[in-house]
């Protein structure tokens, strides 16, 4: 990619927004409007996170932002099947389907469950006043990354997801989020979700490209889990690879809730995910799985950051990756465990193979442990696919390339195995095992025709 | 069946076979004894085509291929099977989706279709009662977790599944019990027909009681020094390798 200075890239975002901020905060809620001024001069003042910085310290995100992007004030035309993109993507899953076409909620191709809120943001705002200026950019604000605070400031889109307490959805919620167009875009899409007391959910968030445009989607969502609550979340991201996508995903847990939350990286030239977890409330747990398989000249950055605040929480991550041509991976897994946080339970695990001599993987655990009566442990390791295990499997007649990609498929098997809806796990291991050989990783029979990448 | 002329071989730069000859007919079975360090596991090793070892001579004819020449898959699947000292362990992949793959490359290799889930689940089962394998270790990963006489009971059974031609067993009987190797002993012998040979490396006389050889060579130093008929592994027994490797060096 492109060398461009940060410099530039910040002025340039900072005179759109001035140029445009009427039109931004057209019609959107007040919850939103009000922090969009003090987070363009954050980013004004800081710029955009360097390589090298404390979060960045393997990935220069510059690349992503140095090519010229047009940026959507008004919802796009386009609109998108909802029935054929679920049943490209998971065929044979029962959904309830959100779709979201270049950030914008389609609220035609989208059915919601009964009992549960789920719209865009500027009506999600007025349906649920209270509850949205609560949570809106609580978790946000706290985080010092300027590309979250080019989000809040830019904010129009995304979607708002309240399940209400002691609510179970009996089926997964499918978010199909889908990026077309015949021109460069970036997307700010932003996301607000509650999971009220009691309530268990599951949700699938699909990222597509459906032109082979360079897109820039810079994510936000927040989610808010309440006492008790029950919440999968599955991503799948599958950007054509001249696109950037940064997802960043902070989550609030309170008392006694549990979260399973599953990253599925297959394409996209440049990846940074963030997920940062607050353990707010004892008995927590939150577990937590990654998998990138990149190949030819894609960039996947992965940072964790768990917040042990309170006593008596569980956390467990896994992420691995399968790095093939000239990929370039990245872990980042901060553990903060605060001195009050007594019996905090805290596990990491970062496991890579490099199958390419020419691809790399850094990998970077960083716990910082203030209380002395846990449980913490993590674990990082870079290999290559074992030969011993490659040569036992040729004796037996099975031919090098299927050797390998039956090692592979079995390294990913460990966070595949992890997916709770059965369905969607098979349909992972078959979109695994396309990935590594090479073929289009989703959508046997889609109409979308999102390959070629 | 197998043919080797005066097979050299090396690894790292150092010598480890220095010439080996030895003619296999079908039907026969041939042990290879020798103290640690002669060459046996060597010797295993580049028939099978392991690429740690690199071969610096001669000739190796298996059913009258140019053995040498071929990748370790397609010696695998005309029909040479190894059962390996230490087995590996493959986490994550299942015993069933291994062997199926193994089977039907193989058929896939001899231009026969793959076989149906059916026929496939049929075979697992007749042959895993043969060899006397419990089927819960067929049903977990390759070997993992496995106790060293289930590994070993394991490499019969793929054996079984695989049906050879030519069976390399090195050394089958280390670490297993007295019933363990008589149950894989047993599971070799009833796998035995007069198209198909074996190769039984060991360092014991032991095994031998179990699986009668037709031949017994004796490696030394990257050679066969002495070939005989059974009683030869009988008097190795009691003598130990000492007086043939007196023999050996005062040549």
């Amino acid at each position: 990619m492109e060398k461009v200075s940060s410099t530039a890239i910040k002025n340039k975002l900072t005179a759109l927004y001035i140029q445009y901020a009427s039109n931004i905060a057209y019609r959107m809620p007040a919850a939103m409007n009000r922090v969009r001024e003090e987070s363009i001069r954050k980013v004004a003042q800081k710029g955009l996170p360097q390589k090298g910085c404390e979060r960045y310290r393997f990935t220069d995100i510059m690349g992503a932002f140095g090519h010229t992007y047009a940026y959507m004030i008004e919802r796009p035309t386009i609109s998108v099947d909802s029935k054929k993109a679920f049943h490209c993507a998971v065929p044979g899953l029962d959904t309830y389907t959100i779709t979201i076409a270049n950030g914008w909620i389609d609220a035609a191709n989208s059915t919601v469950p009964d009992g549960v809120v789920a719209t865009g943001l500027a009506e999600g705002a007025q349906r649920c006043p209270d509850l949205f200026a609560q949570h809106y950019n609580r978790l946000a604000a706290a985080k010092d990354d300027t590309t979250i605070s080019l989000n809040t400031a830019f904010a129009r889109s995304g979607i708002f997801l309240y399940i209400p307490d002691n609510v179970t959805i009996d089926k997964p919620i499918q978010v199909v989020n889908i990026l077309s167009g015949d021109n460069p875009l970036m997307v700010n899409q932003r996301n607000l979700i509650v999971a009220g007391c009691g309530s268990q959910a599951k949700i699938v968030f699909c990222d597509h490209t459906l032109s082979e445009r360079q897109f820039l989607l810079n994510n936000v969502t927040e989610i808010v889990m309440l006492d008790g609550s029950q919440l999968d979340c599955y991503s799948i991201q599958n950007l054509n690879d001249h696109s950037s996508q940064i997802s960043s995903v902070m989550i609030e847990q309170n008392t006694d809730s549990q979260l399973l939350a599953n990253t599925l990286t297959l394409h996209g030239g440049f990846v940074r995910n963030n997920l940062e977890v607050l353990m707010n409330g004892s008995h927590a747990e939150a577990n937590i799985y990654g998998l990138s398989l990149p190949n030819g000249h894609q960039h996947v950055d992965n940072f964790t950051y768990i917040d042990h605040a309170v006593p008596e929480c569980t956390s467990y991550e896994l992420y691995k990756n399968v790095l093939n041509g000239h990929a370039v991976g990245a872990f980042g897994g901060y553990v903060l465990v605060r001195p009050n946080a007594q019996k905090t339970n805290a596990m990491q695990s970062n496991k890579n193979i490099c199958v390419s001599s020419d691809s790399r993987m850094y990998t970077k655990p960083q716990l910082e442990i203030y209380a002395d009566d846990v449980k913490c442990s993590h674990g990082a390791t870079i290999g290559q696919l074992d030969e011993n295990a490659l040569f036992y499997m040729r004796q037996r007649g099975i031919g090098e390339e299927e050797a390998k990609m039956m090692l592979m498929s079995a390294f990913a098997h460990e966070v595949v195995r992890t997916i709770r809806i059965p369905i969607l796990a098979d349909r992972y291991a078959e979109m695994i095992e396309n990935r590594l050989r090479g073929k289009q990783a989703a959508c046997g029979e889609c109409f979308m025709k999102c390959d070629k990448r | 069946m197998l043919t080797i002329k005066d097979l050299r071989a090396s690894i790292d730069g150092k010598p480890i076979l220095k010439g080996i000859n030895l003619h296999i007919n079908a039907g026969e079975i041939h042990a290879i004894m020798g103290p640690n360090g002669s060459g046996k596991s060597t010797l295993s090793s580049v028939l099978t085509g392991n690429s740690r070892f690199t071969v610096d001579g001669g000739e190796v004819t298996f059913l009258g291929k140019n053995l040498l020449e071929l990748p370790p898959e397609d010696r695998a699947r005309m029909g040479l099977f190894m059962s390996f000292q230490y087995p590996v362990e493959i986490p994550g992949v299942s015993m069933v989706n291994f062997m199926r793959a193994a089977v039907n490359e193989k058929r896939k290799f001899n231009g026969l279709p793959a076989l149906s889930a059916a026929e496939y689940l049929k075979m697992m089962r007749e042959k895993s009662q043969l060899v006397e394998i419990d089927s819960r270790l067929t049903s977990r990963f390759v070997n993992e977790g496995f106790s060293g006489g289930e590994k070993k009971r394991n490499e019969i059974f793929q054996m079984a599944m695989l049906e050879p031609r030519l069976s390399i067993l090195d050394e089958t009987d280390s670490g297993l019990d007295i019933d363990a190797l008589r149950i894989v002993a047993s599971g070799v012998n009833k796998l035995k027909t007069p198209e198909t040979s074996a190769i039984v490396i060991t360092h014991y006389q032991r095994l031998l009681d179990y699986i009668v050889p037709d031949v017994v060579h004796v490696l030394y130093n990257g050679q066969i020094v002495k070939t005989g008929s059974k009683e030869l592994a009988l008097e190795l027994e009691e003598k130990g390798y000492d007086w043939i490797k007196s023999e050996f060096d005062n040549k």
